[in-house]
């Protein structure tokens, strides 16, 4: 059976035409290119189709809400609905998107020079140039002021050391976007993957995101032009901002992984008997269906309207934390619930809700953990500081 | 070369249908272009982009359509044509036809292309007809067309497998079949370039028709999901003795 997406309170009706035409534009590509392919991956630990990383541009997945530079300029919804449409195949779809996207032609465009933009974003949007951003550290997760990676500057050029951790699509990138501490604060450094001194190595062994490359980045004294260093930012705010643009597609993403278990899961169980009976036509079932509903639709208003903030320049920073939070939440709670419904089948791969249950898994702790998100919201409400440290 | 590619907006094949009068029930669903159609809209994008064409796409429908207008715009297509008036609700193809008519008559179409049948109708009439009314010579169910020297060599599939090809001098009207080539998808950025691109909404009477002129000849009386039993016999029991039962039924129908 097709995927049906649910759509209880008609939201499509809230939306524009160029919305939803930009919506079942990316369903179809997924449909059709991407989930033949999803399981080889997910069955080789590690692994991404790069053959579709043409097609992606050529759609105009990279930088879509970026203007200029060979990007479409979407708003935000539109742009949302993609990372919900990706999703809805794999997070490690998404998070290829993502990462191009929001972490890297983001920090370019927004906190680089003229010529830096000029030389990497139309290549970016392109899918010629790939590229991956170092914030995290072996030792330094959620408290990434921490860092140990350094840049000292020697004349014109600046020397880099570190170590970066869980950094995705390392091994395939051309450049990476790589944060260090300097003198003068953290700032952002444009690495090229021919620098010497520069390695990425891939990780294996992940249960989770198994449709997606994960690497680590070793820097050991590499030299750094100046002028790849990006002027426009300093201190942690830098990383953050990219962080915010990627959790705000997290927050959209997640609607997508629930709306694929709870197909799967709604259609499963009208057909699996039971007792001579469907499956769904039994009171337990029924309450797991609609309790999933409830929440996807719930999370479905919830992104519209931040959408509709970031859009407007009304959004603040613990509102996308909110959404991020609870929409990866929800979403765990609808694959495992839709893995349990459907039994036995729900553990092998011919059925996606536990694939993208053990993916939620990283979603939940990439991009500030679940724990954290709780804490900015916590600090916000109560202008008090519950870190620690 | 200008091409006109006409095309209608059909329930997603996906959709949950309900009957609803002659007809369904539209609401809360979702609509994609036909997919014959979007076959003959890659062919004529194809031969925009091997040499100079303007695409024009014109369908018939209530505001919803327009997305499929912006759809094919988003594609590649140069401008739209959406015609509509509340009494075309259900309006049958001779009527279809003669609105398509009246809209391309003064626009000098040289190659008019659209899907052989529509997914939901399947009547496979609106082709021939608007031919017919622009005086063209047509063929439908192409598989392959190829222009040269102001004529189109067609191949079309025949029953059986079987291809014949034909010949139409230019100005002609082929429908095609699904699978004459790779539909492409629309590319975000030329999502967005779309909503720059003429789209012109036109009523009967801005096509120089009248209510009269374009009455539907054709009636729905019903439209119906057949009953399920009648005639069906459920098999019981294990596997082996299902696969014996139906054994039996066959010989005692004398089927073998």
């Amino acid at each position: 059976m097709a995927f049906e997406a649910l759509d209880f309170y008609r939201i499509d009706d809230e939306l524009s035409e160029d919305a939803r035409i930009v919506r079942d534009t990316v369903r179809e590509f997924v449909d059709k290119e991407f989930l033949p392919l999803v399981v080889e991956h997910v069955r080789r630990d590690g692994s991404f189709p790069m053959e579709l990383v043409p097609k992606m541009a050529e759609l105009g997945l990279f930088g879509s809400n970026l203007h200029g530079y060979g990007c479409a300029g979407l708003d935000n919804v539109a742009y949302g609905l993609i990372q919900q449409e990706l999703e809805r195949g794999d997070s490690g779809l998404r998070s290829f998107s993502s990462v191009q996207s929001g972490l890297c032609m983001y920090p370019i465009y927004t906190y680089g020079t003229d010529k830096q933009k000029d030389r990497w974003l139309p290549g970016m949007a392109a899918g010629e140039v790939i590229g991956c951003f170092g914030l995290t550290e072996p030792d330094f997760g959620s408290d990434p002021g921490g860092m140990l990676s350094r840049a000292e500057k020697r004349g014109n050029a600046w020397i880099l050391n570190g170590t970066k951790r869980w950094i995705t699509n390392g091994t395939v990138s051309d450049i990476a976007i790589v944060w260090a501490q300097t003198d003068d604060g953290i700032q952002g450094f444009i690495v090229e993957k021919d620098f010497a001194g520069f390695e990425a190595r891939d990780m294996k062994g992940k249960f989770s995101l198994r449709a997606s490359i994960t690497s680590e980045l070793f820097m050991s004294d590499v030299e750094v032009p100046e002028e790849n260093r990006l002027p426009g930012v300093k201190g942690l705010k830098g990383p953050l901002g990219c962080l915010n643009q990627a959790r705000y597609g997290i927050a959209w993403g997640a609607i997508g992984a629930a709306q694929a278990c709870f197909d799967e899961a709604l259609q499963y169980s009208k057909e699996r008997m039971i007792m001579k009976r469907p499956l769904a036509s039994l009171q337990i079932p029924q309450q797991k269906l609609v309790k999933m509903a409830t929440e996807i639709t719930k999370a479905q208003l919830l992104c519209l309207r931040l959408a509709k903030l970031k859009d407007e320049g009304n959004l603040r920073h613990p509102m996308v934390s909110m959404a991020k939070m609870n929409n990866v939440d929800m979403a765990l709670n609808v694959a495992r619930d839709a893995r349990d419904m459907l039994g036995a089948n729900g553990i092998v791969d011919d059925y996606c809700s536990m694939r993208h249950m053990v993916n939620l898994e990283t979603v939940r702790t990439y991009e500030g953990t679940h724990d954290i998100h709780t804490l900015i919201l916590g600090r916000d409400l109560t202008g008090l500081d519950a870190f620690g440290g | 070369m200008k091409i006109l590619v006409c095309l209608k907006q059909v329930p997603h094949k996906d959709a949950r249908l309900e009957a609803s009068g002659g007809w369904i029930d539209e609401g809360g669903i979702k609509f994609e272009i036909n997919q014959y159609d979007t076959y003959a809209l890659e062919e004529a994008l194809r031969i925009k982009d091997a040499g100079e064409a303007e695409v024009v796409v014109a369908t018939i429908g209530p505001d919803r359509t327009s997305q499929a207008l912006r759809t094919a715009l988003g594609m590649g297509a140069d401008r739209a044509i959406q015609i509509w008036d509340d009494s075309l609700s259900g309006a049958d193809s001779l009527t279809i036809a003669k609105l398509l008519a009246a809209a391309a008559k003064d626009e000098s179409f040289d190659l008019v292309l659209m899907g052989l049948m529509s997914d939901d109708a399947n009547n496979s009439l609106t082709g021939p007809m608007l031919a017919e009314l622009l005086g063209l010579p047509h063929t439908t169910g192409a598989m392959k067309i190829e222009l040269s020297d102001g004529k189109a060599q067609v191949e079309r599939e025949l029953e059986g497998g079987s291809l014949q090809v034909v010949d139409l001098p230019l100005p002609c009207l082929i429908t095609v079949q699904t699978g004459l080539n790779e539909v492409r998808y629309a590319s975000l950025k030329g999502i967005m370039q779309a909503k720059k691109k003429p789209l012109d909404k036109k009523g009967i009477s801005d096509l120089g028709l009248d209510a009269a002129a374009v009455a539907s000849k054709v009636t729905v009386d019903k439209l119906y999901v057949p009953t399920k039993g009648e005639g069906a016999e459920i098999l019981e029991g294990s596997a082996g003795e299902v696969a014996q039962q139906l054994v039996g039924k066959i010989k005692e129908l004398g089927l073998l």
